[in-house]
């Protein structure tokens, strides 16, 4: 593991803006698709390809490497641009997002791209895809850990229930769990469509060890991850406190930006806000 | 007269004529023993159970392998997608519970991380058919085998009896990709032996009159009603032919329309709706190839309810009789 030190930490502040560039510039040539989480999830996607996993882009089967699987798929976006940056495919492929005959489909699907390790879309499913990857890996005594990287708004589902029940009875301690608390899904605030809080509290009633941190400051975030790894008798859920459609004021915040993507004139204002900050996207209480 | 290459089971015959008992055996019990047969044969086949363990007769594999079970509880979408994690990780997980339930409640689960990803996941729906018994229509699927063969990627088995349960399992932990099989709660009659040819994507000839006027192509328990119902025709003078249809997707179409040929008329027999089932499917190849007059033995648009098998198979005309009365009713139709 790279050590984490400042210049390491301003590198991937630079790489997430990026990345949010090009997700804006894969949405409006795609003409639909989900930015708000795409954009919330920037900081936390450059920090789990470019710093946590264990992973090879020129080798995407290498059986010993860290899973990441993206449960909430429809911020596939945020995916495919940071697995494009970290050398899984061409940066040029990006904006055949939602095409005809693209890898890059409106929701990942694993067989189309090397790298995507569970097709997801369809909501609540992930955690207990990725419980079956831990599982796997205990059996084979393998050293690899799985991550899952979940929504809020998904916690409505009864599935998500069900498996963080079966890997708090498993102890699945090669599982870490990540959960995009940006507060908003479709029809609007979560608390308002199906209340979920207290979202650490549950966790922990169910065998959990829950950590809570800001998603925009990934020193943060890496060393929750990091704390997660030395947990040998539970899972951990890492509840990451994002904003949604961080980086673009006119998307923070506003669930009305959960699943549409910005016209013409939206990205190129999106665009030009994001080339001005550069590395300056930062939490707002650091 | 029953096709002796295939060595069925020779009490049938005699069991048609009253003089002796066929055995019989409850085809769960097959999967049963054939889920530690292909835990013997590779480490990687591990079982799933959603608190229907010795219900589903996963209990023998779970004894000698636990560190290959795992019990996830009443949660069928779990039971689905967990195992859906194991198929893409080097794993052949089997999954079991009633068929109502799994497929029938995780039916996108299913879809999605298993079909479409394409993932090593066997889906085993127990407890099929009417014929589940007094439990009443919430037990009895009778839409599992149309829910299973419409998603791409998915193959589906019906097995007449335990021995070519059995054989289904074992060739399902051998065959890669997503694979769906019912089983029957009740026992039925031991139709094969276990040198009954079981080969995936192949119909075989059971019954074969000198000049079959009608086929009778039949899946899962009913096939001994269907035989039975053969042997009666032809003490009538009635000639047919009866087909073991066990693997429903892919099909032996090729044998399909061969039968067809031969005969002109067909008769399909299932305990399942006569929509979507594998009547439909015969249907489907047949509209395309080769069209015939056909009935349908099956579930008639209805629900189940409470009662005993036999009385139930009555009821919704998928007896002997009702087998007998279609083939009259399919001859009349020729042109």
């Amino acid at each position: 593991m790279l050590q984490l030190d400042d210049k390491k930490i301003e590198y991937l502040e630079i790489l997430a803006n990026q990345i949010r560039q090009d997700v804006i510039k894969m949405l409006v040539e795609a003409g639909s698709g989900h930015s708000a989480g795409s954009l919330g999830m920037a900081d936390i996607f450059t920090a789990m390809y470019f710093h946590v996993l264990n992973h090879d882009p020129k080798n995407p089967f290498w059986p010993d490497r860290d899973r990441l699987v993206l449960s909430n798929g429809h911020i596939c976006p945020v995916l495919y641009a940071t697995m494009a940056r970290a050398g899984y495919f061409p940066l040029e492929e990006l904006t055949t997002l939602r095409k005809i005959n693209s890898r890059l489909q409106g929701h990942p699907h694993r067989e189309s791209l090397p790298g995507i390790e569970t097709t997801s879309g369809p909501l609540g499913s992930g955690l207990s895809q990725a419980i079956g990857i831990a599982l796997a890996a205990k059996l084979d005594h393998k050293k690899y850990r799985t991550y899952c990287l979940m929504s809020d708004g998904e916690h409505d589902e009864g599935n998500v229930w069900e498996a963080v029940m079966f890997a708090g009875k498993n102890r699945l301690s090669n599982l870490t769990a990540i959960l995009d608390r940006n507060n908003i899904q479709i029809d609007g605030f979560t608390e308002n469509v199906m209340p979920l809080e207290p979202l650490k509290a549950k966790y922990e009633s169910f065998n959990w060890h829950v950590l809570e941190v800001d998603g925009h400051n990934i020193s943060d975030f890496i060393d929750a991850v990091f704390e997660a790894q030395a947990i040998f008798e539970k899972p951990t859920m890492i509840i990451a406190h994002t904003i949604p459609g961080k980086g673009v004021s006119f998307m923070e915040r506003d669930y009305a930006w959960h699943g549409i993507p910005p016209n013409k004139e939206q990205a190129a204002a999106a665009l030009k806000e994001l080339r001005t900050l550069g590395g300056k996207i930062k939490s707002e209480h650091e | 007269m029953l096709n002796e290459e295939l060595k069925l089971n020779p009490k049938l015959i005699p069991s048609f004529l009253g003089k002796e008992k066929i055995e019989e055996k409850p085809n769960r019990d097959g999967y049963g023993e054939g889920l530690v047969l292909a835990g013997d044969e590779n480490n990687n086949v591990v079982v799933l159970c959603a608190d229907l363990t010795e219900s589903t007769r996963s209990l023998a594999f779970a004894k000698k392998y636990p560190e290959r079970f795992f019990e996830v509880g009443v949660a069928e979408q779990n039971l689905a997608t967990i195992a859906a994690g194991l198929g893409v990780s080097g794993k052949i997980p089997f999954i079991s519970s009633y068929a109502t339930f799994s497929p029938g409640r995780n039916w996108e689960q299913i879809r999605t991380t298993i079909a479409y990803n394409n993932s090593n996941v066997k889906i085993v729906g127990a407890h099929s058919g009417v014929s589940v018994g007094p439990d009443g229509a919430t037990h009895q699927a009778i839409e599992d085998i149309a829910t299973m063969r419409v998603m791409a990627n998915m193959k589906v088995f019906v097995p007449c009896d335990s021995i070519e349960a059995k054989k289904v399992t074992l060739a399902a932990s051998r065959i890669f990709g997503p694979v769906y099989f019912r089983l029957a709660r009740e026992s039925t009659p031991i139709i094969t032996t276990e040198e009954t040819p079981f080969v995936p994507q192949k119909a075989d000839v059971y019954w074969l009159s000198k000049k079959p006027q009608a086929a009778i192509i039949a899946s899962g328990p009913l096939l001994y009603e269907a035989l039975f119902a053969a042997y009666e025709l032809e003490k009538e003078g009635v000639e047919t032919l009866v087909l073991n249809n066990v693997s429903v997707k892919p099909m032996d179409e090729k044998k399909i329309i061969e039968v067809a040929k031969k005969t002109e008329a067909i008769v399909t027999v299932e305990e399942h709706q006569v929509m979507g089932g594998m009547g439909g499917a015969v249907a489907e190849i047949l509209a395309k190839n080769y069209p015939v007059p056909m009935e349908f033995i099956g579930m008639q648009d209805v629900f189940g309810e409470s009662g005993q098998p036999n009385e139930l198979i009555k009821k919704y005309k998928m007896s002997k009789n009702n087998i007998i009365s279609a083939v009259k009713k399919v001859i009349k139709r020729k042109k």
